[in-house]
């Protein structure tokens, strides 16, 4: 029972936080640090401990779900500067297939070939886009579709790559647990990274070329040079998944370029709210182990994989994270008013 | 230095189908001008100045900026040469924070070359920017969210997007419409602050009781034809531009405005 005179009001935690400090959290109170931490360290802490508790195939599922976490990454920060992808599959494939070179033809070790497929992926990917940033909306998309299909057609008919055989590779990760803490570990910095990114000034001057390219042009901001680099790293990303996966499955092969990796990505970032890169990351968690845990379902599993997906995003549009980072803005606690 | 030849404007012409926008057109600025461009809607006055900033190819004619050919540059090599421009409509980047919308131009190539590249405290340079155009420092006006800003914080927070690359010329297109009386009267001082200080401004206006307090020169355009050049009160006086512009029998100053 409360003494009469004593009175309960509600305090929203945020408030009070912002107006004390100015973008430097200076915080004492236990509470506050914990509503302050708790949402940060909480989902690195869990998966990094996750797969200890994990059996073999389900660590393969928690690795599947950071590869197309990396994916919607990429496919968020593209989105940030107004280029609207349907291409993941490009970059991941661009990615996959020149790991699969570096290991086939030139024998490179995995440690010298994952980085340079890495890299030499994002820059393939920029190059072949750089003429068509130009393009907005549908159009880049649909140039962005079409480039894995004609991947695929040419290694197909030409026999170019290993053909339809692909390439069996021979590098690997010396064994499970580095495979699978190399994945989350990656997944985790490129997710903190791009969000340091886009707070900052540069990230500031991608979002607002979604928001109006002409006046950021009359503000002197080559905005195609800035597309280029958004491109190359959000390529580079990609490809890292698609070299990560060549190199744990030890083959590489045209299906890499299929709108699996291109369909994925991009309702994983629907699901958790664009634009957040959290939500990106957090939908692919949701979405690549739902679609292995609907296996049982057997012929049904598509359909009911579609039907979860369509409910949630009518149900939600703005995303489970921006839905979450909304109430979590407005969390209240009981304080005592003197 | 003053009198110099800043920007030269050589016959410039632009058809959109068989409408003739801009038709040989040209002019001189000289530093620290202050040229009103007027003339009645659809007379060619924003095409002109988006030919000069690079947002439209022009069919034929040249621009000189300190001598250099810039005809057909990019619009933002334009900008980082230090001309700056304002648009009808005004183009902000409505989430965010209007002190934000300045980050833009402080991040171009120009101003880091201006600055020394140097980081870190361009939030305060956007804050005392808009100071100048009389977004009260410490209200929450400069942290409000842009969309949410009345159309006068509005257009002088574009003013101040233009003023924020530190430019040699000044354009703004029709930065009063929309302004209230009072809002008008802040910035006119502004304007005459800068004209002073001998930047070089090319003022599109409707209102032109306003324009004629602080421009030194007018220009008339009708039909993408330039019909007078001169000091305000003597091109007022013209009877072509009487007629083109105003009707045959107003007198100026009591329907001059708008």
């Amino acid at each position: 029972m409360q003494p009469p005179d004593v009175k309960i009001r509600r305090k929203r935690l945020d408030r009070g936080i912002k107006a004390r400090t100015d973008s430097v959290f200076v915080i004492a109170a236990p509470g506050d640090i914990i509503y302050v931490l708790a949402p940060r360290v909480l989902p690195v802490v869990a998966l990094l401990i996750l797969p200890f508790f994990l059996s073999e195939y389900h660590q393969e599922v928690l690795v599947h779900a950071s590869v197309v976490g990396l994916l919607a990454l990429s496919w968020d920060l593209l989105a940030c500067c107004g280029l609207f992808s349907l291409g993941q599959s490009l970059f991941f494939g661009v990615g996959a297939y020149m790991a699969g070179m570096m290991d086939y033809y030139l024998h490179l070790s995995i440690w010298i070939g994952l980085p340079l497929a890495t890299l030499s992926g994002g820059a393939i990917c920029s190059i072949l886009l750089a003429p068509v940033v130009r393009l907005k909306g549908v159009y880049f998309a649909m140039v962005t579709l079409m480039l894995p299909l004609l991947f695929r057609k040419i290694i197909e008919a030409s026999g170019l790559l290993g053909g339809t055989l692909g390439l069996s590779t021979r590098g690997s990760f010396p064994n499970e647990w580095v495979a699978v803490y190399l994945g989350i570990i990656v997944f985790l910095g490129v997710l903190f990274g791009l969000r340091k990114l886009i707070d900052s000034d540069y990230g500031l001057v991608l979002k607002a070329i979604r928001d109006d390219d002409r006046a950021v042009m009359s503000a002197g901001i080559n905005i195609y040079a800035r597309k280029v680099q958004a491109l190359f790293v959000a390529g580079s990303i990609a490809s890292f998944a698609g070299a990560f996966l060549t190199y744990r499955y030890e083959f590489v092969g045209f299906s890499v370029f299929a709108w699996d990796y291109a369909i994925l990505p991009l309702a994983a970032a629907a699901l958790g709210g664009p634009g957040t890169f959290a939500g990106a990351a957090l939908g692919s968690m949701i979405l690549v182990p739902l679609s292995e845990a609907l296996r049982a379902m057997g012929g049904l599993r598509i359909a009911s994989y579609c039907l979860v997906l369509m409910v949630s995003i009518i149900a939600l549009p703005e995303g489970i994270f921006s839905f979450l980072e909304r109430k979590y803005h407005q969390f209240e606690s009981l304080v005592e008013v003197k | 230095m003053p009198g110099e030849t800043l920007l030269k404007v050589r016959g410039l012409r632009k058809s959109f189908g068989g409408v003739i926008a801009v038709g040989n057109v040209g002019f001189e600025l000289k530093q620290g001008d202050f040229l009103g461009i007027i003339g009645p809607n659809g007379a060619g006055k924003t095409t002109l100045v988006n030919m000069i900033t690079g947002f439209v190819r022009p069919d034929g004619g040249k621009v000189y900026f300190k001598g250099k050919d810039i005809t057909g540059s990019r619009p933002y090599d334009i900008a980082n040469l230090g001309i700056a421009r304002t648009f009808q409509m005004v183009r902000l980047f409505y989430h965010l924070p209007a002190y934000k919308n300045l980050i833009i131009p402080l991040c171009s190539k120009r101003i880091s070359r201006i600055r020394g590249g140097r980081f870190g405290e361009r939030d305060e340079v956007a804050l005392d920017l808009l100071d100048d155009v009389g977004f009260e420092r410490d209200s929450y006006v400069p942290y409000k969210q842009a969309g949410s800003l009345p159309h006068g914080y509005l257009k002088r927070l574009d003013l101040a997007r233009a003023l924020a690359l530190r430019p040699e010329v000044l354009i703004l297109d029709e930065l009063f419409s929309g302004m209230s009386m009072a809002e008008v009267a802040g910035v006119l001082p502004l304007m005459e602050k800068l004209s002073d200080k001998g930047l070089t401004i090319i003022m599109i206006e409707h209102r032109l009781r306003e324009l004629f307090k602080v421009a030194h020169r007018v220009m008339v355009l009708t039909f993408g034809q330039k019909i007078a050049e001169g000091p305000p009160d003597e091109v007022m006086q013209s009877d072509e531009v009487k007629k083109a512009y105003l009707g045959t029998d107003v007198e100026l100053g009591e329907s001059g405005r708008d």
